[in-house]
Parts: C-alpha cells; sequence; structure tokens
C-alpha cells in the first residue's frame, strides 16, 4: 500500500513537472460547474479548444460551492501559482483586477469586438482601468415569475400585469388550497426576491439609484418602505415551513404542482429542464409584474489572470472560444440564461429563452439593465450581504416594522460602505 | 520521554566523556520532537500573532499590513449592545452562551447518568455501550443532516407522528428563529453525551471497591453513595470531559451549517460562523480576524482559571 503510494507520488511530481515545462497547450481552470446540465455545457466549450489544440485542466476544489472555490482561489494567488482563468462573480473581478492579479485581454476584445457586442453593464465588470480583464460566459436576469401551468389553469388565473394582480393572483391560488408562493428561506433568495420586489414598486430609476448608486435618500424613503410592506405581502403566501429550504426545492414545489408560484432566476428553468417540462405547456415564465422592460441582471465571468507569457496564448483561445457566438449559443440553451453579447442568434432556445433574449436587448438599448443586488451585482459583497441580512431578518420577524427595516438597511449599508 | 533519556545518561559509566551514542541518544528526542514542535509554533502561534496582526488593519478582500488602528473591535463592540434588531455578531456571542453552558453541562449530566446506569453490572453491556458511543464516530455533517431532516416539521418527527394520528402534535424548532439553537444543542447532545458516557464510565471503574464497601457498611444509602464519594472522585474525569466539551463546543461550526444553514436570519449563527462569513464571503479580513481574537481570548478567560485551579490542587 505504502509502496504504491510512494510510487503514485513519485509519477505525479514527475508528471507535474514535465507538465511544468511545456505547458502551453493547457488551459487551467477554476470553476463550480459540477451538477450535470452545468457540466455537460461546459463540455461544449472543452470540445472547441480540444479542437485547437488546447487540453483542459479542472482545478480541483474541494466542496463544490463558489464560497469554496473563491477560498481556493485566494489561497492560489496569495501564492503567486494563477490559474488560467477562474469562473468569477460582479466585484470578485475588480477586486482582483485592484490587486493587480488579472492579466490583459483588450487585443483580443478588439479583435472580436467585445465592446459593441457585450452590453455595456456588463463590461463595468469584465473591463477595468480600460482594459479586459474578463470573459462573460452568460447573463441570468432575475425578475421572473416560474408558474406551473396545470395549477394556473385550475384556478383560472391570467399573466399578472400589476403588483395588485400579482396578489390577486396569489389570493386565488390560496382559496383553491394550493401553496401560492414557494420561496426557500435563506437569505440570498429571499433578496433575490426583494429585487424584483423594488423594482416593480419603484421602477426602474427607483432601483438604479438605490441598489446600484447606494443613494441615502432612496434607501430610506418612502417607496422603500412600501417596497417592504410588499414584501411581507408576498411572504404572508409562504407555507410556514419554508425557512432554510434550498431553492431548488421550491422550484421542485412548482414542478410537482404544489406551489403556483416561484420568483427566482433563470436558473430556475434548468430544474425545469432537467424535469422535462416544456415552456407555454407545463410552464409559464412571466417578468415579475410591474418590471416588464427592465432586467435585473447576474452573470458567470471567466476572469483572466496575468499568467506568464508561455500561457499567454492558451488564455486567449479560451476567452475568443468563450465569447463565440456557437458557445454562447450552445451553453446558454443548456444553463437557462442567455449569450453575454446581443448579437447571438436566438434559434436554438425555447420560448423563454428567447424572451430573455430579446428583454436583455431591449434593457440594453434602453438603459433600463441594472445588477442584481442580492447576487453581487449591485455593490460589493460586504454591503451586498449586509442588504441580505437586512431582508432575511425583515422576513423572519427579527425586524418588526417596515419602518424598522428602511432605518436598519441605510445603518446596515452605510456600515459596510 | 527526555526524562527517560537523562537518567540513561547517569547510568554509563564514562561520565566524563559521553560516546556519540550517548549524545545522539541525549539529543534524540528532540530531534524527533523538533519538526512537529516548529509546525506547531508557526501554523498555531505564528498565525495567532498573524490574525491579531490583520485584526489592527484595514484588510479587506486580501490581507493588508499597514496598520489602521482599531476600527475592526469598536464595530464589533457597537454591535455587541445591537439587540433591536439583534445584530448577528450579537446574535453569535449569545448563541455561543446558550449553547456552550447548555451542551457541556446536559452532555456532562446525561453522560454520568448513562454510565451510572450501565456501571450497575447490568446484562449486555457490550452491546449498550457501542450504541451510546456510536454517535461519536460520525462528523457534524452527517449529524447535522440526520436531525435537520428528522426535525424539518415537513419530513421527520412532526409529520410521521401526524400520519400516526397525532395531528396536534407540534415541534417546529428549526424553523424558529427564537428556538433554533436549542436544536443545535439536541444535535450536539446526541453526539457527544455517549462519549463523554465512556468517559464516566471508564472512572467509575476505576473507583476502589473497598471504598464503596467501607461506605456502604457505614449505612450510606445508594444516593449519598454517589453524591458523597463516587462523584467527587471522577473528579479528574469532570476535567477532562469539560475540556474536551468545550473545544468541540467552540469550535462547532458545520453543525451549524449542517442542521440550519444559519437559521431563519441568521438567528443560529455561532461566532466561528460569523468569522468564516465575514473574512470569506464578505471580504472584511479585518473584521473577521478580530472575532476570532475575541473568540481565543474567550476561550483563555474560561479554560486558564479553569485548569489553573484543576491542576493545581493535585500536589495536595
Amino acid at each position: 500500500m505504502l509502496r504504491k503510494l510512494l510510487i503514485g507520488t513519485a509519477l505525479a511530481t514527475t508528471f507535474a513537472f514535465s507538465a511544468h515545462a511545456e505547458d502551453v497547450k493547457e488551459v487551467q481552470m477554476l470553476h463550480w460547474w459540477t451538477s450535470g446540465g452545468e457540466a455537460a455545457a461546459l463540455n461544449v466549450l472543452k470540445g472547441d479548444l480540444a479542437k485547437e489544440g488546447y487540453a483542459w485542466k479542472d482545478v480541483p476544489v474541494a466542496g463544490g460551492g463558489g464560497d469554496a472555490a473563491m477560498t481556493a482561489l485566494k489561497a492560489m494567488v496569495a501564492a503567486g501559482n494563477y490559474p488560467t482563468a477562474s469562473q468569477m462573480l460582479g466585484y470578485t473581478v475588480l477586486d482582483y483586477a485592484a490587486a493587480g492579479v488579472m492579466g490583459d485581454l483588450t487585443e483580443t476584445a478588439k479583435k472580436e469586438g467585445w465592446d459593441k457586442s457585450v452590453p455595456a453593464a456588463l463590461q463595468k465588470f469584465s473591463v477595468y482601468d480600460g482594459k479586459w480583464v474578463a470573459a462573460p460566459v452568460n447573463v441570468h436576469s432575475v425578475n421572473w415569475l416560474w408558474i406551473n401551468k396545470a395549477v394556473m389553469d385550475k384556478i383560472g388565473g391570467a399573466e399578472p400585469k400589476t403588483f395588485d394582480d400579482f396578489v390577486a393572483l396569489l389570493d386565488k391560488a390560496k382559496a383553491a388550497g394550493v401553496i401560492p408562493l414557494a420561496l426557500g428561506g435563506q437569505n440570498w433568495q429571499e433578496a433575490t426576491m426583494f429585487d424584483s420586489v423594488v423594482l416593480s414598486t419603484g421602477g426602474s430609476e427607483f432601483y438604479k439609484k438605490a441598489f446600484n448608486d447606494l443613494d441615502d435618500e432612496s434607501l430610506k424613503s418612502d417607496t422603500m418602505k412600501k417596497s417592504f410592506d410588499n414584501l411581507a405581502k408576498l411572504v404572508t403566501y409562504v407555507d410556514p415551513n419554508f425557512s432554510g429550504r434550498d431553492w431548488n426545492l421550491a422550484t421542485a414545489m412548482v414542478i410537482k404542482g404544489d406551489a403556483l408560484v416561484q420568483v427566482m432566476g433563470d436558473w430556475a428553468k434548468g430544474e425545469f429542464n432537467a424535469a422535462k417540462k416544456t415552456p407555454g405547456t407545463d410552464f409559464l415564465c412571466y417578468r415579475f409584474p410591474g418590471t416588464e422592460g427592465s432586467v435585473i441582471y447576474n452573470s458567470d465571468m471567466f476572469g483572466m489572470f496575468n499568467v506568464p507569457d508561455d500561457r499567454k496564448a492558451a488564455q486567449v483561445a479560451l476567452a475568443t472560444a468563450t465569447l463565440s457566438k456557437s458557445f454562447q449559443s450552445a451553453f446558454n440553451v443548456v444553463k437557462g440564461s442567455v449569450p453575454a453579447r446581443t448579437d447571438v442568434p436566438d434559434t436554438d432556445f425555447d420560448a423563454c429563452g428567447k424572451k430573455g433574449i430579446a428583454d436583455l436587448k431591449a434593457a440594453n438599448e434602453g438603459g433600463t439593465l441594472f445588477g442584481s443586488l442580492a447576487q453581487g451585482y449591485g455593490a460589493p459583497p460586504a454591503v451586498a450581504n449586509a442588504y441580505k441580512d437586512v431582508v432575511s431578518k425583515f422576513v423572519h420577524g427579527q425586524i418588526k416594522t417596515s419602518d424598522e427595516a428602511v432605518t436598519e438597511l441605510v445603518k446596515a449599508i452605510d456600515d459596510a460602505k | 520521554m527526555s526524562s527517560v533519556a537523562t537518567t540513561q545518561i547517569k547510568l554509563t559509566p564514562e561520565r566524563s566523556r559521553p560516546s556519540v551514542r550517548s549524545r545522539l541518544q541525549d539529543a534524540l528526542p528532540k530531534i524527533v520532537l523538533a519538526p512537529s514542535f516548529a509546525i506547531t509554533i508557526v501554523f498555531v502561534y505564528g498565525f495567532i500573532l498573524w490574525t491579531i496582526y490583520l485584526s489592527f488593519t484595514n484588510s479587506k478582500t486580501f490581507p493588508s499590513y499597514v496598520i489602521t488602528g482599531s476600527r475592526a473591535y469598536q464595530r464589533l463592540w457597537g454591535w455587541t449592545f445591537d439587540t433591536d434588531p439583534p445584530s448577528s455578531w450579537y446574535t453569535s456571542i449569545t448563541n455561543m452562551g446558550i449553547f456552550g453552558f447548555l451542551y457541556i453541562a446536559i452532555c456532562l449530566a446525561l453522560g454520568l447518568f448513562l454510565a451510572i446506569l450501565l456501571d450497575q453490572k447490568i446484562r449486555g453491556e457490550g452491546v449498550l455501550r457501542p450504541i451510546y458511543l456510536y454517535p461519536m464516530a460520525l462528523s457534524f455533517i452527517v449529524t447535522g443532516v440526520a436531525w435537520k431532516w428528522f426535525l424539518d416539521p415537513g419530513l421527520g418527527l412532526e409529520q410521521t407522528l401526524h400520519q400516526w394520528g397525532w395531528t396536534s402534535f407540534h415541534f417546529d424548532w428549526i424553523k424558529n428563529k427564537d428556538f433554533v439553537i436549542y436544536t443545535v444543542v439536541i444535535a450536539g447532545v446526541w453526539q457527544a453525551s455517549g462519549f463523554i458516557m465512556a468517559m464516566f464510565l471508564a472512572g467509575l471503574r476505576g473507583i476502589d471497591g473497598e471504598i464503596m464497601k467501607a461506605a456502604q457498611i457505614d449505612g450510606a444509602t445508594t444516593f449519598q453513595l454517589y453524591r458523597r464519594i463516587v462523584i467527587p472522585l471522577l473528579r479528574p474525569i469532570f476535567l477532562s470531559a469539560f475540556i474536551v466539551l468545550a473545544h468541540l463546543a467552540i469550535k462547532s461550526y458545520d453543525l451549524v451549517v449542517a442542521l440550519t444553514s444559519g437559521g431563519p436570519g441568521g438567528s443560529a449563527w455561532l461566532p466561528s460562523n460569523f468569522m468564516y462569513e465575514y473574512t470569506f464571503k464578505r471580504n472584511e479580513m479585518a473584521v473577521g480576524s478580530a472575532s476570532a481574537v475575541i473568540m481565543l481570548m474567550t476561550i483563555v478567560a474560561i479554560i486558564v482559571p479553569y485548569l489553573y485551579s484543576e491542576l493545581r490542587e493535585k500536589p495536595r
């Protein structure tokens, strides 16, 4: 046993050394896309790179989730051992860029025309100090309703256009004995729903001022109070057992018809797809009532590190493949999100995906594409988490009134800034 | 180890010119211990100092080495008194108090009780003892997930009893912000009390039967026997059990995460959860380090006086 182990270690060491000598043809990638659908989506990229002769090497992460990956990345970067690229979210990219460890892809960006095709709101995170440091992979949007069509037909509901319509619809479901709203009582899920509630209650200008510019006046305004009241109203339609539930279990409640609707980002569509459900016949996707025309987004990005020169060619190949139209289409069809460039044809997408692509394009042109605060695209992590704390404490009753919630929100955000 | 080596040297005849062999024998324990000593110095005490240093900087995502004063401590101090609504830090430290006290007290009481019952020369002890001891072999994650399902009103105990017809039964502590910390106590006690029982059982077996017989001849009742003789004799076991339980309580992190994923509105957080959240998720490394330093000081403040008082009495 021990001998086997020793031989194994020796072989691994030799292999590692030899790999170092001729590293050029390899992409080292840190990511946490390991679940079935996600891994399948990523295989498309692996195949594209293999065609160009680049091998793919996953950087192993113990534990699986995004937090574990970010901790691993922090350690790698601190040790000066950069991966070619890493899956990253929002402000993390900017943090690493400010620390001076990100590469520069501006040349490739110019050649491929990323400036024109990638929405400006996304470039805020992928371009630092005039240099392209990350390649966006997809755009998720958060302000969606996912509705079970069979239940909807049973209770005779129609698409809600305003917040009041939505409440009326939930009342109908309640009267019919179905759980009206499927929610997982974890802080990020509650805050993700609240993003939509604020956009619906205050409109797009207000959302931007409050949750992207962190304007004090907006944060403590009566509109914000009203938003908290609306959130409290929605929470009354949740089953008593919601606290701590995972998001995909809440989605499963809608899929099975135990619940009518879930407010969740479009990654929920992946669950419907995995359950072999078709949009339009089994489930419906509507924009959160009162938010039609605006898109609250978050996006997965591949942050590109400042690797040694002999590994730069592989990095450029990875970035080019990531933002190629064919990969953007193939990947996002599987993942449930929409392409990170607006000039990708929507032919392969389902009805919800087509709507998502059209909405993104319109929002980009109309200036109504906003970062989700709950998902870390509205403000740095310290602020975003302070916000999630307040929303979650309000939902679970530690904060009792909307007056108090607004005071706490301003205090928490100021403290974290 | 080293005392053995020294006596050996004294026994060697050539005391004036120690041979290479005996010198090596003298140095061997030190050589053997040196690597682990060095590792401990760097990775335990070195990093304690590093953490203390970081807590006085303005480190955010990455460590920064510019000392900027005690703002991190000021923020924590401010949060300590934020009770309405409770700040995450206030929740964490009150939870630590509730969890630490109940966990240690119940484990000690239950462990002792089970040990006394098992010590009555009953049949089947060989089967019962491992049954109680077995939970200790599980990781906190397994314990946490199992109890999460068991306590979930929609899946576990409540649901089952409803199906059996007891529909008025109501037990939703794990979903309740005021009671969720007690479910952490339940799961923790379930896991550790069997181990504490084994410790007490070993202690009980070590008590001299003559003392017991003498007490019985003097007319002591069973209760008096345990109250006046057995429990005082178990004092060293209490010390060991306390130390084991105290460090388990303070490093409980995974149990909270697996059982409650933080609880409704973060109401099940312990200081270790707070530290991880702030250091790694919120990129406020200075605040995270400061909270770690406060945890360390709390442990020192409790354990050191206790160890001192217990160990000082021994020579008497």
